[in-house]
């Protein structure tokens, strides 16, 4: 019985001494004007188009021109 | 290849809300936030104009300048993105922009402001390509599909052109050239037929 009770105690002093530690309260350095996000792949970095850059810019210049209704009927 | 932009031809525009719906359906956008919006001036009036209006994707884009966790980029086909792990909400995009183009979806009953929400070109995010996190975060990345954005692609007069700025800017001229102006673009000339042009007759019609 005394073994628990100083066992509790010492586990109460340990827990209440955890609240008188200090964390690092550093700045994060930041970069002003930077993207700091994640980074973002390319459209034509994907399976469909297989880093072929010029066949992306193909497909999107086929879609460009399907917006000009005088290419269609002249 | 240049930069993607959006042009929105007022004389064509309808204000059929066509692009606002595309973009809500395409991308999933929660309630209360457009990132696409149709805006009529003089409405009512004849010779009112309409005009659809989402972000610009600036070239020197004020949202970037005023960011405080630098949280947007720009692709190298000049659209303007951002990361929504690295958004805190704060709204300073929303007051530098001059288009409105932000948007902060609101919850509960004391209007809480969510992470900023925009027009991404169809463009997706900072997230691999068609994942579930860039669907959910972002909407669909049409763009990495080699697709056009929907709101244009949807236009049924296609009023509103998306790409490649230097192509649009041509269609645009192109139309600009051959519909004249004035009552040539709209009115009894476009209806009917124009006077040097050949009429169309119906048996029985007065001349």
């Amino acid at each position: 019985m005394r073994r628990i009770l100083i066992g509790t105690f010492i586990a109460a002093v340990a827990a209440g001494m955890a609240g008188c530690g200090e964390r690092p309260q550093e700045m994060v350095a930041q970069k002003s004007g930077k993207y700091q996000g994640k980074p973002d792949n390319r459209p034509w970095d994907n399976a469909q188009f297989k880093q072929d850059k010029g066949q992306w810019e193909a497909a999107l210049k086929a879609r460009n021109q399907n917006q000009n209704e005088y290419t269609r009927v002249e | 290849m240049a930069r993607m932009k959006f042009l929105c031809d007022a004389e064509r525009c309808i204000e059929c809300n066509g692009c606002v719906t595309a973009c809500k359906q395409e991308n999933e956008v929660p309630w209360g936030v457009n990132r696409r919006r149709v805006v009529t001036i003089n409405d009512g009036v004849p010779g009112e104009r309409s005009i659809s209006v989402a972000c610009m994707h600036c070239s020197d884009a004020p949202c970037m300048a005023v960011c405080p966790v630098d949280c947007f980029y720009r692709t190298e086909e000049g659209v303007v993105l951002h990361d929504k792990d690295l958004c805190i909400g704060c709204g300073y995009c929303f007051y530098a922009c001059p288009f409105g183009a932000p948007q902060f979806p609101q919850a509960g009953a004391f209007g809480l402001r969510g992470k900023m929400d925009k027009c991404t070109f169809c463009a997706g995010g900072p997230e691999k390509d068609h994942s579930a996190e860039e669907r959910v975060k972002y909407g669909r990345n049409r763009l990495a599909e080699g697709k056009l954005p929907a709101c244009a692609e949807m236009c049924s007069t296609k009023a509103l052109l998306a790409g490649d700025s230097d192509v649009i800017s041509d269609i645009y001229r192109q139309r600009v050239l051959k519909r004249g102006k004035g009552s040539e673009v709209w009115g009894w000339g476009t209806a009917y037929g124009k006077p040097d042009g050949k009429p169309a007759t119906q048996p029985g019609a007065k001349s």
